[in-house]
Order: structure tokens, then C-alpha cells, then sequence
């Protein structure tokens, strides 16, 4: 079903909130991965507000939905969502990246509720993803997985020898995002190792593939749709999006790909998160 | 046992270590439903082909694909499954050890790779398919608990072993036929556990693998010349059994380690590490490869030419007697 205009409002709202969450983290963490927490933010708002089946207070529930984090260093966007959901106190936000704390730049299985499997290490996600929606399958159960992976991470060999294998063995219960910011650590992706026809690579690997804009909730929900109706094949979004998305000085600008803010940044950035939505 | 099955049906006479692994594998699988299969187009030089075609709908032939091998055994671990992942060591130890590290030993999942090919056992195929590497790897992994079968019936008892076993363990056999040092399964196989194969009081003998055969034959050979040689299957190696090690150290003041792998990071470095940290003082001798890539060869041959047979161990065993070593008063006291 369509998202409607209600369902959009919310998910402009909770994005509003991860987004402030986000930066209000990468204050208390001293540093992380802004720009490429900041693209992806999106879609995973539209995953955690309306199409997980999940119950935070029971983590490990065993017919939950998965997500699976494969571009890992996105952490720190991720875990002030798995906060507002539920699954753990907000106030432990403060320690991210703390020595000590459950949370580090890449989430641990181990450490924090409602992380399904850690990651960090590229290519390795979607393999871990395909291996769940087998174990699905071959129990009977009804359950999805989601993936996200970078763009960048696409470089990954052992992504595209998972991509042959959701494919061969028809794995529709899984869905794959590529967050499309088009930057990795050096440089635009398609200078430091051209992508590109990025599409084409999927649907030649046997998935149904579609083109997004990975900022507008109204295609994220309907390519999900598309996703849950689509048979026999696994589906990959590739979601265009901009790296730093809502911080205006972050904004394209490789050098976001990893930093730190004061306190005085972290009122700039709030500020022009507010003016995207229309809060200031 | 756990799982209420008896295993009588395997043949070592005919049947190499790998063969036996695939049976014992199907017939546990028959009980165990959790357990699923995972190979890289192996699935006949493994025998996890066994399984396999026993249970085609739980087995997952991925393809030459071994990092993407690991991370689905992962997945489908978190899903509620025993993977038992098959491969060759060297692919599973260094092509995927990221994977195994940090997809398998990392989230602590409970999967079990059975790596064949181990060591020099694949001799005539040089250095790409040896692997006398993976227990440094393996054993450098947090959570992995590693073995190292001696024989066919040891090879059948870890395999049962780890499936109750929590988390993951890495079991290295090789690759064809190997003598068998025991005569059947029941002699009290325990992970962690050394075995005693060979009373003696002179100098110890510690080895894994086929080297615990030959070790045994030394053993005998050098009794009739009445040298005292205790032999010890060290079959798991992490955790190492410092037990038996220092126990050792107090009763033989000499030891010697005999693996078919790097003299670095595996059975001699588990073995030295537990003596060193011991605080004691003894005799210690690696046999292995020294720091160099095999040559190519019948297994044999290799076993011969590295001096890991009956007549090297004894050669070994000569030298180092020749040594004066100290007695250790204070035992008691420091242990």
C-alpha cells in the first residue's frame, strides 16, 4: 500500500528527530561518520516507522524483520533510531565511542539491542543478509531482511558474490538498498573506481533493480512495495541521496565522509536540519 | 554424547578421515535438524557431498565463492541453524578469514568448520593448496576453538563433539588416506583434552594430526632401545591442554612438538607459550615446516623430507637426549 500523506508526515518528522539525533551523537562520540550516516537516515526511517515488523521490547524476537547494517560505519545514524524505537534508553547515546561503552563507531549484535549482526568490515552484509533469508525460508517463516549497503561498498568482490547467490537461490524475502551518495573516502566513486552502469551490474546479477530518490519517502515506500510484491528475485534500491544530507556544511563534501563537531558546529547543523524542515 | 546416536558403521580401513566426517555428519544430521551445509564447490573433495545428498534441501553449494561461503553460514546461523562449513584449510583460514573472523568468531555464532586439505596432505599440489598457516590464524581468533584430528576415529568423535560444543570450532583433517592410530572411537575423546598414547618418562612427544602416529611408532621403536618416550595427542589446540603440557615439563624436562604446519603460531607455540608462562625451564623442540614453503611431493615423501615421521621424530628424540637439562626442585611450589 501506498505511503500515505499521514504516513509521510510521520516519516518527515522522525527523520527530522534521527537526523538531530545524529548530530546531536556525533557531538557526544567526538567523531564519526557523518556524511554517510546522514544519507542513509531515509530509508532507514521509512524501514523503522512503518514496514519492520519488530518489537523492541523483545529483541530477539525470533519472527522479527532483519536489518542488516552492511555499510556499518553508518552507526552513529543508526543507533539514535534503534533509541526512539525502543529498544534501548536514549541516554546512553552519550557514551557513543566512550572507552567502554556497548556503542562504537560500528555496532555490536553483542552490545546493542536491535542490531542484528555486526558490521564494519565492507562486503561482508549482504552475505550475512542472504544467509538469514535462507534460514527463512527453509524454517517457514514469513520474516524479511533488509540490507543496506554504501555505494562505495559496491567496490566489494564478496558483495557481488553474495548478490550471485540471493539471486540463484531466488531469495524474494530479501531486499538490498545501495545508498547512493556517491562519495567514498577519497573521492567521488566514479573517479576513484567507476561504478557505473550500477543498475545494469544488478539486474545482470538476476535482481530486480529500481532508481530512487533516496530522500523522498513517498518513492523509498513505494519501491519497498515493490519489493514485498516482487517474486522469485531479490530486489536491490538504489537509493540516490547526498552524502551529509540536511547539514548544509556537510553537504557532497568528501571531507564530511568522517569528522567531529563542537558544540558551536552542532548548533549549525541543527540549524540547517530545522531549516530543511521548515522548524526554524 | 547428547545427541543418543551410536556410531559403529564407520570403516577406517576404507574410509579417509574426510569420508568418515561426511558420514558421521549425515547420520548426526538425521537427529539434529538445525544442522545445515555449506561448501564452495568442494563438496565432493570434502565429503561434505555426504550430507548433501542426504539432505539436499538443508546443503548450499554457493559456488567458488568462500568469503560469501562464510558470511551466509553467519546469516544462517543467526537464523537459528548449525552451519558446518566445508572447505579447503587454506581457503577457509586465509581466503575468508575475515569472514570467519569477524562474521563467525566475533558475533560468537555457532558454526563448525570442517577444513580438509590441511598441512602438507595435499602434498603433489605445492604451496596454494598446502596450509600450514591456519592454526596461527585460527587460533588467533577470540571465541574459536580449534582441533586437530589424529585419525579417522577422532576425526568422527570431534565432529560429534562440537556440535554441543558452543561456538564456533575450526576442525583441520587432510586430505586422503591416513593410517589410523586408534582402533576405534571410544577412548575418551574430550575437546581440550590431550590424550596419553604412549607411557614414558624420558622426553615427551606432543603431535596432532598424522604425526600422532608417527609419534606413537617412534615411541615403540625407540622402547626396544630403552628410551622412555611419552606421546601425547594434542588434538585440540586452543585451548591447549596446559595440564598435560606441565605435567609434562615435571616428568620429562623434554619436550618435542611435531605438526604438519609453520613451526610459528600453532601446536609448538601453544606448547611453548603454556611452558614459558609456566615460569619453568625444559627442553623444546618444533618440528614442523621451519618457516618455509613446502616443496611439492608425495604427502609421504613430505612427511619424510620435513622429518615429521617415525624416523625424524626419532632422530629428534636422539639429539635431544644428548642434552643435559636441570632438575626442578620447586615444583611443588610453583605450580
Amino acid at each position: 500500500m501506498p505511503l500515505t500523506e499521514q504516513d509521510i508526515a510521520l516519516l518527515k518528522e522522525k527523520a527530522w528527530l534521527a537526523r538531530r539525533n545524529t548530530i546531536q551523537t556525533l557531538m557526544w562520540a567526538g567523531g564519526g561518520h557523518a556524511g554517510g550516516a546522514l544519507s542513509q537516515i531515509d530509508i532507514l526511517v521509512a524501514l523503522y516507522y512503518h514496514y519492520l515488523k519488530i518489537d523492541p521490547k523483545n529483541p530477539k524476537w525470533e519472527d522479527r524483520d532483519r536489518v542488516v547494517l552492511s555499510k556499518g560505519h553508518g552507526g552513529i545514524g543508526y543507533a539514535p533510531i534503534l533509541a526512539d524505537v525502543g529498544y534501548f534508553d536514549k541516554e546512553l547515546l552519550k557514551e557513543f565511542n566512550h572507552t567502554g561503552s556497548p556503542f562504537g563507531m560500528h555496532l555490536d549484535m553483542l552490545k546493542v539491542p536491535g542490531v542484528d549482526a555486526s558490521t564494519g568490515s565492507l562486503g561482508h552484509g549482504l552475505s550475512i543478509a542472504a544467509g538469514m533469508a535462507l534460514g527463512a525460508r527453509l524454517k517457514k517463516k514469513t520474516w524479511r531482511v533488509y540490507c543496506i549497503l554504501g555505494d562505495g561498498e559496491c567496490h566489494e568482490g564478496a558483495v557481488w558474490e553474495a548478490a550471485m547467490s540471493a539471486a540463484h537461490y531466488k531469495l524474494d524475502n530479501l531486499t538490498a538498498f545501495v545508498d547512493r551518495n556517491k562519495h567514498c573516502i577519497d573521492g567521488p566513486t566514479e573517479t576513484v573506481m567507476a561504478l557505473e552502469p550500477l543498475k545494469d551490474k544488478w539486474i545482470s546479477f538476476g535482481w530486480h533493480a529500481l532508481v530512487i530518490d533516496g530522500h523522498d519517502f513517498a518513492q523509498i515506500g513505494s519501491a519497498i512495495d515493490e519489493a514485498l510484491e516482487t517474486k522469485g528475485r531479490p530486489t536491490v534500491i538504489i537509493a540516490q541521496t547526498i552524502k551529509g544530507k540536511g547539514v548544509d556544511f556537510m553537504e557532497d563534501d568528501p571531507a564530511w565522509h568522517y569528522g567531529g563537531i563542537d558544540s558551536d558546529k552542532m548548533e549549525l547543523a541543527l540549524k540547517s536540519i530545522d531549516r530543511m524542515y521548515g522548524k526554524a | 554424547m547428547s545427541t543418543g546416536l551410536t556410531y559403529h558403521t564407520y570403516d577406517t580401513d576404507h574410509m579417509t578421515p574426510a569420508e568418515i566426517y561426511g558420514h558421521v555428519l549425515a547420520e548426526l544430521a538425521e537427529e539434529r535438524k538445525e544442522i545445515v551445509g555449506l561448501t564452495a564447490d568442494l563438496a565432493k573433495s570434502t565429503k561434505i557431498g555426504k550430507f548433501g545428498s542426504k539432505f539436499p534441501h538443508r546443503f548450499f553449494n554457493v559456488g567458488i565463492a568462500e568469503q560469501n561461503l562464510f558470511g551466509m553460514a553467519a546469516g544462517l546461523a543467526l537464523a537459528g541453524f548449525i552451519p558446518f562449513v566445508s572447505t579447503f584449510a587454506v581457503f577457509a583460514s586465509l581466503r575468508a578469514g575475515e569472514q570467519v573472523r569477524t562474521d563467525i568468531c566475533y558475533m560468537n555464532l555457532n558454526c563448525k568448520i570442517i577444513a580438509t586439505h590441511s598441512g602438507i596432505s595435499f602434498g603433489q599440489a605445492g604451496s596454494t593448496h598446502h596450509c600450514t598457516e591456519d592454526l596461527a590464524v585460527m587460533r588467533s581468533f577470540p571465541n574459536m576453538t580449534v582441533i586437530a584430528p589424529a585419525d579417522g576415529y577422532e576425526t568422527a568423535n570431534a565432529v560429534i563433539a562440537c556440535v554441543d560444543h558452543p561456538g564456533p570450532v575450526y576442525i583441520r583433517i587432510g586430505r586422503g588416506f591416513e593410517q589410523t592410530v586408534y582402533t576405534g572411537p571410544d577412548y575418551g575423546f574430550q575437546i581440550g583434552k590431550a590424550v596419553t598414547m604412549h607411557e614414558g618418562s624420558d622426553i615427551t612427544v606432543m603431535a596432532i594430526g598424522p604425526c600422532v602416529l608417527h609419534a606413537v611408532e617412534a615411541a615403540k621403536r625407540l622402547k626396544e632401545q630403552g628410551i622412555s618416550v611419552r606421546v601425547l595427542n594434542m588434538h585440540t589446540i586452543k585451548p591447549i591442554d596446559k595440564e598435560a603440557v606441565l605435567a609434562a615439563v615435571n616428568d620429562t624436562r623434554r619436550i618435542i612438538t611435531v605438526e604438519p604446519h609453520n613451526i610459528y603460531g600453532g601446536l609448538g607455540s601453544a606448547v611453548a607459550e603454556t611452558i614459558v608462562e609456566a615460569g619453568k625451564a625444559c627442553r623444546l623442540k618444533r618440528l614442523g615446516l621451519q618457516d618455509e614453503f613446502a616443496i611439492v611431493g608425495y604427502t609421504d615423501d613430505l612427511y619424510s623430507y620435513y622429518k615429521l615421521d617415525d624416523n625424524g621424530i626419532m632422530e629428534a628424540v636422539a639429539e635431544m637426549l644428548e642434552v643435559e637439562v636441570e632438575e626442578d626442585e620447586d615444583w611443588e611450589n610453583e605450580i
